[in-house]
C-alpha cells in the first residue's frame, strides 16, 4: 500500500478534518511519541515500554491522521469515535497520545504511575479525560467495546469504536465470547485492532500459547479480516479507513508489529516486557529514535 | 411448595424472581434508558418479559457470563442504565473480574442481577445455588448490595436500584416467596435502610431475602416463650443500616443474623464487623456454614441445612443466654 492510496483513502472520509497530516508527519509523530514513551517510562522506573513501541504507530494513525472523530475539549461528546485500549499495559502509547491531542498538557506525562497521578500503571477512565476504558485486567476491552457499539445502534448514532488487545490477550476465553457475540449481532460499527507482536509476558507467543494463524480464525468467526504491516503508516492509515465501509459484520485489524519497534536492543530481547530502560541505556535508545 | 406456606405460616406470593421480572418491564414503560443483557436465561431470570417489549434494547450474548458483563459495561459507559441478569452463582462466579474491573473500578452504572440465589432452588442442586453471592458482591468496592425478602419488597427494591446512581448487586430467588409485606406502604425502603418488622426488647433478628418469613414466624414462637424478639428486615447488605443496628444492641443487647448463605462475607459477617465496632454484644448465627448443600425439595433442603424459624429460635436464645451472662 503506498502513500496514494492512504491519501484516497482519507479523502473518502467526508467529515476527516480539514488538516489531515500527510504520512510523513504521521511517522515523525510516531517517532516523537516513542522518546516520549520511553522518556516516561525511564522516569518513572517501571512500566511496559516494549508494548507501547508496538502499538503506537496505529494509536498515532488513529489519532492524528484523521481516522478517530474526537474532540479533546469534549471527551464526553456522545457522537465521538471510541478507542478502547484493551491492553491497558500499553498505557505509556495512550498518555502519549492524549498529550499529543491536547486532552492533558504533556508535563503530566512526567507524573507516570506516581502517586496523586492519574496517569496510573493502566488506563483509569475515572481519572482522565480520554480514556474510554478501565483496563489492565487483560480479555476485558472487546465487551466494553460492543457494549459501546450497541448503544450507538440503539441511539442511531454513528460513531465507530475501536479496540486494541495484545496478541497474548488474545488468549482469553472472554475475546472469544466477544468475537461470537460481535459477530452474532452483527456489530459492523466496532473493529478489533490485534498488535500481533508475537510476544507475551514470559515468553514468545510461539512458546506460550501458539494459535496462529490469527486472521484465519477470526474470518471462521465471520469477522471482516484485514492484515497489515502495523508499522507502515500508509497501511495502517488505510485499513482503519478502509474497515468503516463494511456493513453487517465487525471488522479486525491483524497489525503486525515488532515488541519493542525504534529501539534495536529492546526489538531484539522479549524480557523486555514490562521493564523500563536504564537510565543509562535512554540516551542510546533515543538516539536510535531522532529525527 | 405448599409446605413452604406451612413452614412459614404465612401465605406464599410470587418469587421474588417474577416480582423483578415484572417490575423490569413495568419500568421500562417509562424509562428509555433501561437495556438488559442476558446470558441465555431470560426465561429463567424472567428478563424474557422485558425482552417482548423491548427487543431491540435486549441482547442476549449466549452462555458467556464474562462478554455479558463486559458488554454491559460498555452500554452503562455509553450513558445506558443495563441490567445484566443470570443465575446469581454464574453472573458472581463466572463473571466476577469483569465485575471488578469493568464495572467496579470505573463505578459504572450496571445493574447486576442475580436469580436462583441460595439452597432454596432445591432439586437442581449445588452448581447452580449461589450461596457466596452476598460476600462477593459486598467484596466489589462502590457496589450496593440489595436481597429483598417478598414480591413487594422485590418491586421497591428494582425501583430503587435503577434510581440508584452507580453499581448494584440485587439477589433474587426461585421459588414462591411467603408474603411479608402487604403493600408498597409497608415496606418504606430505601438502599442503605432496615426496615422494622416487629418491635421487641430482647433480642433483635435481623435478616433478609427467604429468612425473613422465618424470622417472623421465630418471633411468634419466642413471644410464646416470653422472649420479646425485634425483627429487622435487612435488604440492603452494602450499605448498611448502621443506626439501626446500633439501636438494636443498645435496646435488646443481644442480635441473632438469619440468611440464606454461607458463613463467611455474607450479613452475619457484614452485621458483626457493624456492631462490634459500634456497641459489641452477643450475636448469634444462622446461615449454611461452610459447606454446599445438595439436591432435593427446597423447603427439605432449608431444614437439613438449618435455614427455618426453629433455627432462629434457637440461635436467638443463644444470643439472650450469652447476653444474659454478661
Ligand atoms: C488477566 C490478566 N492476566 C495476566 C496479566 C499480566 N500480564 C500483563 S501484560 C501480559 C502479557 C501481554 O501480552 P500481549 O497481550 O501479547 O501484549 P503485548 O505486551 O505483547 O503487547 C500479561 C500476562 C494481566 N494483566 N491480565
Ligand atoms: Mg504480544
Amino acid at each position: 500500500m503506498d502513500t496514494t492510496t492512504a491519501a484516497v483513502a482519507s479523502d473518502a472520509r467526508s467529515d476527516a478534518p480539514a488538516s489531515t497530516p500527510d504520512v510523513e508527519t504521521l511517522i515523525a509523530t510516531a517517532r516523537r511519541l516513542r522518546r516520549d514513551i520511553l522518556e516516561m517510562t525511564t522516569h518513572a522506573g517501571s512500566g511496559h515500554p516494549s508494548s507501547s513501541m508496538s502499538a503506537i504507530d496505529v494509536i498515532v494513525a488513529l489519532y492524528s491522521g484523521g481516522i478517530l472523530r474526537h474532540n479533546p475539549q469534549e471527551p464526553h461528546d456522545p457522537d465521538r469515535d471510541r478507542f478502547i485500549l484493551s491492553k491497558g499495559h500499553a498505557s505509556p502509547a495512550l498518555y502519549a497520545i492524549l498529550a499529543e491531542r491536547g486532552y492533558f498538557g504533556h508535563d503530566l506525562l512526567r507524573t507516570l504511575r506516581q502517586t496523586g497521578s492519574p496517569l496510573e500503571g493502566h488506563p483509569n477512565m475515572r481519572r482522565l479525560p480520554g480514556v474510554e476504558a478501565s483496563t489492565g485486567s487483560l480479555g476485558q476491552g472487546l465487551s466494553i467495546g460492543l457494549g459501546h457499539a450497541l448503544a450507538g445502534r440503539i441511539d442511531g448514532r454513528s460513531f465507530h469504536t475501536y479496540v486494541m488487545v495484545g496478541d497474548g490477550e488474545v488468549q482469553e476465553g472472554q475475546i472469544w465470547e466477544a468475537l461470537m457475540s460481535g459477530a452474532h449481532l452483527r456489530a459492523d460499527n466496532l473493529t478489533l485492532i490485534v498488535d500481533h507482536n508475537q510476544a507475551q509476558q514470559s515468553n514468545i507467543l510461539e512458546r506460550v500459547l501458539d494459535y496462529r494463524p490469527l486472521a484465519e480464525k477470526l474470518r471462521a468467526f465471520h469477522w471482516h479480516v484485514e492484515e497489515i504491516d502495523g508499522h507502515d503508516m500508509p497501511a495502517i492509515l488505510a485499513a482503519l479507513e478502509s474497515v468503516r465501509q463494511v456493513k453487517g459484520q465487525p471488522q479486525a485489524i491483524v497489525a503486525h508489529t515488532v515488541k519493542g519497534k525504534g529501539v534495536s536492543f529492546v526489538e531484539a530481547d522479549w524480557t523486555y516486557h514490562g521493564r523500563a530502560i536504564t537510565k543509562d541505556d535512554l540516551q542510546k535508545a533515543l538516539a536510535e529514535l531522532r529525527d | 411448595m405448599a409446605a413452604t406456606a406451612e413452614r412459614f405460616e404465612l401465605k406464599l406470593g410470587k418469587a421474588t424472581r417474577d416480582a423483578f421480572g415484572e417490575a423490569l418491564r413495568e419500568l421500562a414503560k417509562t424509562n428509555d434508558r433501561l437495556v438488559v443483557v442476558d446470558g441465555d436465561v431470560s426465561n429463567s431470570t424472567r428478563t424474557e418479559w422485558f425482552a417482548a417489549d423491548h427487543p431491540q434494547r435486549f441482547f442476549n450474548v449466549g452462555i458467556a457470563e464474562s462478554n455479558m458483563v463486559g458488554v454491559a459495561a460498555g452500554l452503562a459507559a455509553a450513558g445506558k442504565i443495563p441490567v445484566v441478569a443470570s443465575f446469581a452463582c454464574f453472573l458472581l462466579c463466572n463473571a466476577y473480574d469483569q465485575l471488578r474491573i469493568s464495572v467496579a473500578f470505573p463505578q459504572l452504572n450496571v445493574k447486576a442481577v442475580g436469580s436462583h440465589a441460595g439452597i432454596s432452588i432445591g432439586e437442581d442442586g449445588p452448581s447452580q445455588m449461589a450461596i457466596e453471592d452476598i460476600a462477593l458482591a459486598c467484596a466489589l468496592p462502590g457496589f450496593a448490595v440489595l436481597a429483598p425478602a417478598d414480591e413487594v419488597a422485590t418491586r421497591v427494591a428494582v425501583r430503587a436500584m435503577l434510581e440508584h446512581d452507580g453499581p448494584v448487586y440485587l439477589r433474587v430467588g426461585r421459588p414462591k416467596a411467603p408474603v411479608v409485606y402487604g403493600s408498597e406502604a409497608d415496606f418504606p425502603f430505601q438502599i442503605g435502610q432496615a426496615v422494622r418488622l416487629r418491635q421487641g426488647n430482647d433480642v433483635t433478628i435481623v435478616a433478609n431475602g427467604l429468612m425473613v418469613a422465618a424470622a417472623l414466624q421465630a418471633h411468634d414462637r419466642l413471644a410464646e416463650t416470653g422472649v420479646s424478639a425485634r425483627v429487622l428486615d435487612m435488604p440492603s447488605v452494602k450499605p448498611l443500616d448502621e443506626a439501626a443496628l446500633d439501636e438494636a444492641a443498645r435496646e435488646t443487647g443481644a442480635i441473632v443474623v438469619a440468611e440464606e448463605h454461607l458463613a463467611h462475607g455474607g450479613l452475619g459477617s457484614v452485621v458483626a464487623t457493624a456492631v462490634a465496632g459500634l456497641r459489641p454484644c452477643p450475636i448469634a448465627f444462622v446461615n449454611l456454614g461452610d459447606t454446599f448443600a445438595e439436591s432435593g425439595p427446597g423447603d427439605e433442603l432449608l431444614e437439613k441445612y438449618g435455614l427455618t424459624a426453629a433455627d432462629i429460635v434457637r440461635g436467638a436464645n443463644r444470643a439472650v443466654a450469652a447476653k444474659r451472662q454478661g
